[in-house]
């Protein structure tokens, strides 16, 4: 049986562990605020809050899309929809500014807004941005000037009064109800006896529910969680992080903010908020997309691979010997990702990830690339430089590279080496564009690392004018 | 006053179509479409789908009473294919079962054999083979032929504007039951109530009497559901026909897009003709529009892209032809200005070919031809009450426009990766159904006799905030507090024959309508006031839910005299009409008074440039717009930005794609994109003009649904601007939509 609170009461159901949240949601519990727009985390109309119970008794709220979400994967914790934000008789805080900017027009989308919107309010990282919460919500009618402006009346708000992630706070605020006060130790009351473990494993569902949501329905999951960790930890300059490990959880890392200073900008560009904080790192991998986001990341910091059988037999692979074909990579049959690791850049390593896409946010690339970079006294000491959209696989640039090593940074280097890497990729006609548009962009991203971390050497001009 | 539906619309308690609770024994419908494009059918096989348990019903058009046609405008479209298909997504049957669930499975498990046939999906292939909806239409005035010879200057071109998913936020969906009788009450999120009435009547056959049609709210319509909701409805009426029970055909998102039509994708040739002081002389344009498989509301669509095709501009001489190409794509159909659009970036590709040959900027050639009053248009309306230049003349003040240019131009100077770029777009565009017989309305107000008011109208809100106006216009009329006010849902019993909402003129319709039934009750509660106040009628006046004696305030209150009203026999109730007076459009001569008033304004854009990774921002949008007397500002603000943004998708990330055998690839959200937070314009400035509105406009105040859409037009010749910035090489290109791809490869080829 799995058990969790929704809104304010425990839920006990014995229903289908692989059945979405939001069908949960709206056919069973019969909430109808929690809107179903596309049933593939691209619209967000279905967004709820999640929260998981914390060592210290807190509870932290993500938001997440519910279409894509099993129920398995909400065993224990605080599911939060709209109608859980409500006051009884006046709107909550999110909901009077969308209101009052007039941020609401046909009303479809509107609860995903709220949720997302009061996501942020409850979000302990206190630089956040009220308009980074919305990057997985999709309006057709505001234009969404008038929420944007909403968003900033919240962020004020939150800001002035220094009550973010503040639930006592934020009740006596009004931007949540009195309920929530509750909440850890309802959380803490909650026992797990859930037993009926089906053989499909899922982690965070971000992909697999997109395809198979109504297979999976009728079907009890296994859960990932529950043979892997998200913990991300150091030693000896070996930064491993545990399969389970999402997207929110890398960008809330302080290890990665410190070695990489433009992480926040940089994975901003993958998928949407909700999306980032349900999606997992080994998802990404086993995914095998050649356009996979992390898998782009991960080649250019030389990672390795931890994997496990039923046993508990490990062995170690490269990220960059792992995809062998077009979604086809080197896992047998009961194996699973354990964890990822990689050698953090010495000081003077310099790292640059880029993404071309349609739309910036929350869309597949057409091309994207990272490079990972050590220059002593001109000398190009280490390099690694992977590429996405453009082969079979995420490609890690072998050729590429044994041209650089060792050779001079220069402007006739680069310019050779993006021959070389020409010759290294074969990229095909597409939704996400003509191969001749690919070679072009191949081109100019990889440029750009080098403009982006060498600004005061390259520029635009001197690299494509020969 | 805020959207009056905003209260629920945040707490989610807001109800639409896949909200409501189900009765008892709903059965559940999946749609069984076609595969292929363009085939015959030659054998389909539902055993296996039927057998599976929970499977109640599949249902083809062998199951149909009546007849098996949707079409509106012309009858060409089955609701379920016979013998052959074509367009994939053309649906085949409709499987009815006892869960959604089991319903989807069954789909999976009919097997049907095509035999193919050849398979076109341009307009300019049907152009080629002689495929059409209809007979080709030309609106002309001056002379062409002569005026292009005495032209210094004549340019000719190309320019390709692809179609447009709606993508309103809730997919199309219908739930309808059996009341007793064999009537059916059908809930449905359509634009059209009396199109989905009559329609489901026919293929039923029933009379129209025998089917309640009733819309709550719609989540986004947008035009996608003005006559592309009526199959949906259609199917669910049909299986509560058969069955004796409720069913509920809500579209998953990918069946929606793959199954439905879009804003249809123009071809067009245009050759235009200025003189030397850049006066646009002459102008000819042939249209070639994709109406996909089926007419649809394709032949209007193409009569507005005529009544636009010259945009904002005086030109004494023009010939344009639109053709209604019949390809294997889904029926294509209304969007958001209706053909317009496509009518408007023709013009505008003109002008910009013209500067560019002639080595001006684009501005000063629209500058120069701007309309005027007394100017005719090709259709024969002559224009009156032209704010057309005054909106420009303003945005350029706003923007203070020379320091703007200077600024850019520096800029451009002083950054060799990053470009901005600039444009202006003026619009014009008329206010009416183009069909004269389309424009009217009616409306139903009942005073209970407690004070509280009820109103129903054939408006349908989507969104656009039309019962908050409504609302407002009652709530004014009585003088009485909005909260005495209620605008019931939109039902075909209580509204009949109603024109769908639509044209940006259901605010104008439906508002005067209701103001001509308050008008009535408002009368009689005089006489009634007059009597108990023993004063003149003429001196009495509604105000704060109390009668007034001309500027006094006297004892009696609104609910204490709808209560004498009452006990005397007064009517409580009014139902008025409303057709716009004046307008007329004769089609064997193309020419008339088709339009009430026309709606102006000018955007000016400015883009950022990426070029390095050919990508870009909105930096701003700067609008100045003619509003008339806003009844709403702030509702009107929100339709600009709105309907701008979503132009502006139209014109950069939007991208439709089919293969060559017609189907679809952007058949989801990951492959289809729209604006997102971030895409949106870093800045929208929009300025309402000091104008006097228009009397046949709601209380002065013009509509404002689809105008805005066009600005979006200028966000495409910004880039090409900052584009030419980067690489003054690069072609002119009028392909649209501008993606990064498209931006890319013209900076560096």
């Amino acid at each position: 049986m799995i058990e969790f609170i929704l809104n304010d009461r425990i839920v006990k159901t014995e229903a289908k562990s692989g059945m979405t949240l939001l069908q949960f949601i709206r056919e069973i519990e019969g909430l109808k605020g929690t809107k179903s727009g596309c049933k593939e985390g691209d619209c967000g109309a279905c967004t709820v809050l999640s929260g998981i119970l914390q060592y210290d008794d807190t509870v932290k709220y993500s938001s997440i899309t519910s279409c894509l979400t099993p129920l398995a994967n909400v065993d224990k914790r605080h599911i939060v929809t709209v109608e859980g934000l409500n006051l009884t008789d006046e709107l909550n805080v999110s909901q009077y500014a969308i209101k009052e900017h007039y941020g609401t027009q046909c009303g479809f989308c509107t609860p995903g807004f709220v949720v997302s919107l009061t996501g942020y309010s409850l979000d302990t990282k206190v630089d956040a941005k009220a308009i980074n919460h919305l990057s997985g919500n999709i309006c057709r009618c505001t234009g969404y000037k008038s929420i944007e402006k909403a968003a900033n009346t919240v962020e004020e708000l939150v800001k002035d009064k220094s009550i973010q992630g503040d639930i006592n706070k934020l009740i006596e605020q009004r931007f949540i109800p009195e309920y929530f006060k509750g909440i850890p130790e309802k959380l803490k009351s909650l026992k797990s006896n859930w037993s009926e473990k089906g053989d499909q494993l899922v982690a965070g569902g971000t992909d697999l529910y997109v395809r198979f949501a109504n297979e999976l329905a009728e079907v009890n999951i296994k859960r990932h969680i529950d043979s892997v960790n998200t913990k991300i930890n150091l030693e000896n300059d070996i930064l491993t992080i545990g399969a389970a490990a999402t997207g929110t959880d890398i960008m809330e890392n302080n290890q990665f903010n410190k070695h990489f200073p433009y992480l926040q900008d940089h994975l901003k560009l993958i998928s949407s908020r909700q999306i980032r904080n349900m999606g997992t790192i080994a998802g990404n991998f086993v995914n095998a997309s050649p356009i996979g986001d992390m898998s782009i990341f991960f080649l250019a910091l030389g990672s390795k691979l931890t994997i496990i059988d039923e046993r508990n037999n490990e062995r170690e692979i490269w990220l960059k010997d792992f995809f062998k074909d077009y979604k086809s990579f080197d896992l047998k049959k009961g194996e699973i990702i354990k964890n990822i690791s990689f050698r953090l850049p010495n000081a003077q390593s310099k790292f640059n990830f880029e993404k071309v896409s349609k739309r910036t946010h929350l869309d597949i690339a057409s091309v994207n690339s990272a490079m990972l970079i050590d220059v002593e006294k001109d000398e190009i000491k280490n390099i690694n430089i992977s590429i996405g959209g453009v082969a079979a696989i995420p490609k890690y640039l072998f050729n590429t590279k044994k041209y650089l090593l060792n050779k001079k940074i220069s402007k006739e280097n680069i310019i050779n080496a993006q021959d070389i890497m020409q010759s290294e990729i074969s990229p095909i006609s597409d939704i996400r564009g003509t191969e001749k548009y690919k070679r072009l962009l191949a081109r100019q991203l990889f440029y750009a690392h080098f403009i982006k971390i060498f600004p005061d050497r390259f520029s635009l001009k001197d690299l494509i004018e020969n | 006053m805020k959207n009056k539906d905003s209260y629920t619309h945040v707490r989610g308690e807001s109800l639409f179509v896949d909200d409501i609770n189900v009765r008892e024994g709903t059965l559940h419908a999946v749609v069984f479409d076609s595969s292929v494009a363009h085939a015959k059918i030659v054998n389909t096989d539902y055993s296996a789908a039927e057998a599976l348990p929970g499977v109640v019903k599949i249902l083809t058009y062998q199951d149909i009473p009546g007849q098996n046609q949707i079409g509106a405008i012309i009858q060409d479209e089955p609701l379920f294919a016979e013998d052959e298909v074509h367009f994939q997504g053309q649906p085949i049957a409709l499987i009815i079962a006892e869960t959604l669930a089991i319903a989807k499975k069954a789909v999976k498990l009919i097997k049907i054999t095509f035999d193919e046939l050849p398979v076109v999906t341009t307009a300019k292939e049907a152009f080629d083979k002689a495929l059409f909806i209809n007979p080709a239409r030309t609106f002309k005035i001056g002379n062409n032929e002569d005026a292009f010879d005495n032209c210094k200057y004549v340019f000719e071109g190309e320019t390709y504007t692809n179609g447009q998913e709606h993508l309103y936020l809730e997919t199309q969906g219908a739930y309808a039951y059996p009341l007793e009788n064999g009537n059916i009450k059908l809930l449905s999120s359509t634009q059209g109530p009396t199109s989905v009435q009559k329609i489901a009547a026919r293929v039923l056959g029933l009379a129209m009497h025998k089917i309640e049609v009733e819309v709550i709210r719609l989540g986004g319509g947008f035009g996608g559901k003005e006559d592309q909701a009526t199959a949906w409805a259609t199917m669910a009426a049909l299986g509560v026909a058969v069955l004796d029970k409720p069913v509920k055909l809500i579209l998953e998102r990918h069946d929606d897009m793959r199954m439905t039509g879009k804003r249809h994708p123009y071809e067009s040739f245009f050759k235009i003709g200025l003189n030397e002081d850049l006066k646009i002389m002459a102008f000819e344009v042939d249209y070639l529009q994709n109406s996909g498989a089926a007419a649809d509301l394709s032949p209007a669509i193409a009569e507005r892209t005529l009544f636009h095709g010259t945009n904002s501009y005086f030109v004494p001489n023009a010939k344009l032809t639109v053709h209604s190409c019949k390809t294997n794509l889904p029926p294509n159909t209304a969007f958001r200005g209706f053909g317009g659009p496509q009518g408007m970036f023709v013009i505008e590709a003109a002008i910009e070919m013209a500067a560019e040959k002639l080595n001006i900027p684009a501005y000063k050639i629209q500058e120069a031809n701007l309309l005027q009053d007394y100017d005719e248009f090709p259709y024969g309306q002559i224009a009156k009450n032209v704010e057309i230049k005054n909106s420009w003349n303003q945005l350029k003040k706003e923007i203070d426009f020379e320091n703007k240019l200077k600024e850019i131009e520096d800029y451009n100077n002083q950054n060799d990766s990053t470009k901005l770029g600039y444009s202006f777009m003026p619009v014009t565009f008329g206010i009416s159904f183009t069909n004269t017989m389309m424009n009217h309305a009616r409306a139903l107000v009942h005073v209970y006799h407690d004070g509280s008011v009820g109103v129903s109208t054939g408006a349908v809100e989507m969104g656009q905030s039309v019962n908050t106006k409504l609302l407002q216009i009652a709530a004014m009329k009585f003088g009485i507090s909005s909260s005495k006010v209620k605008i019931e849902t939109t039902n075909t019993t209580r509204v009949a024959n109603t024109s769908p909402t639509a044209a940006s003129a259901t605010t104008d319709l439906n508002g005067k309508a209701l103001m001509m039934a308050c008008d009535a009750i408002q009368d009689r509660l005089e006489v009634v006031a007059s009597r108990i106040l023993k004063v003149d009628k003429e001196s009495i006046f509604f105000k704060d839910n109390f009668v007034y004696i001309k500027d006094k305030k006297s004892s009696l209150s609104w609910d204490k005299l709808i209560l004498e009203a009452f006990v005397r026999r007064v009517s409580l109730s009014e139902t008025a009409h409303y057709s716009t007076p004046k307008i007329h459009f004769d089609k064997t001569k193309e020419k008339g008074h088709p339009f009430a008033y026309h709606v102006y304004g000018t955007a000016f854009t400015v883009v950022k440039l990426d070029c390095l990774r050919g990508i870009y921002d909105v930096e701003s949008v700067d609008i100045v717009h003619d509003f008339g007397k806003s009844m709403n500002i702030g509702i009107d603000i929100g339709q600009v930005e709105g309907a701008l943004v979503q132009g502006i998708g139209w014109m950069t990330m939007e991208e439709i794609a089919y293969d060559n055998k017609g189907r679809l690839l952007s058949n989801s959200l990951s492959t289809y994109k729209v604006p997102d937070i971030f895409s949106a314009p870093k800045n929208i400035n929009v300025k309402a003009m000091e104008t006097n509105g228009h009397y046949m406009a709601i209380l002065k105040s013009k509509a404002v649904g689809e105008p805005p859409l066009m600005y979006g037009i200028g966000t495409y010749f910004a880039l090409q601007n900052a584009i030419k910035a980067f690489n003054p090489q690069s072609k002119l290109k009028f392909n649209a939509p501008m993606t990064p791809e498209k931006v890319l490869l013209s900076l560096y080829e």
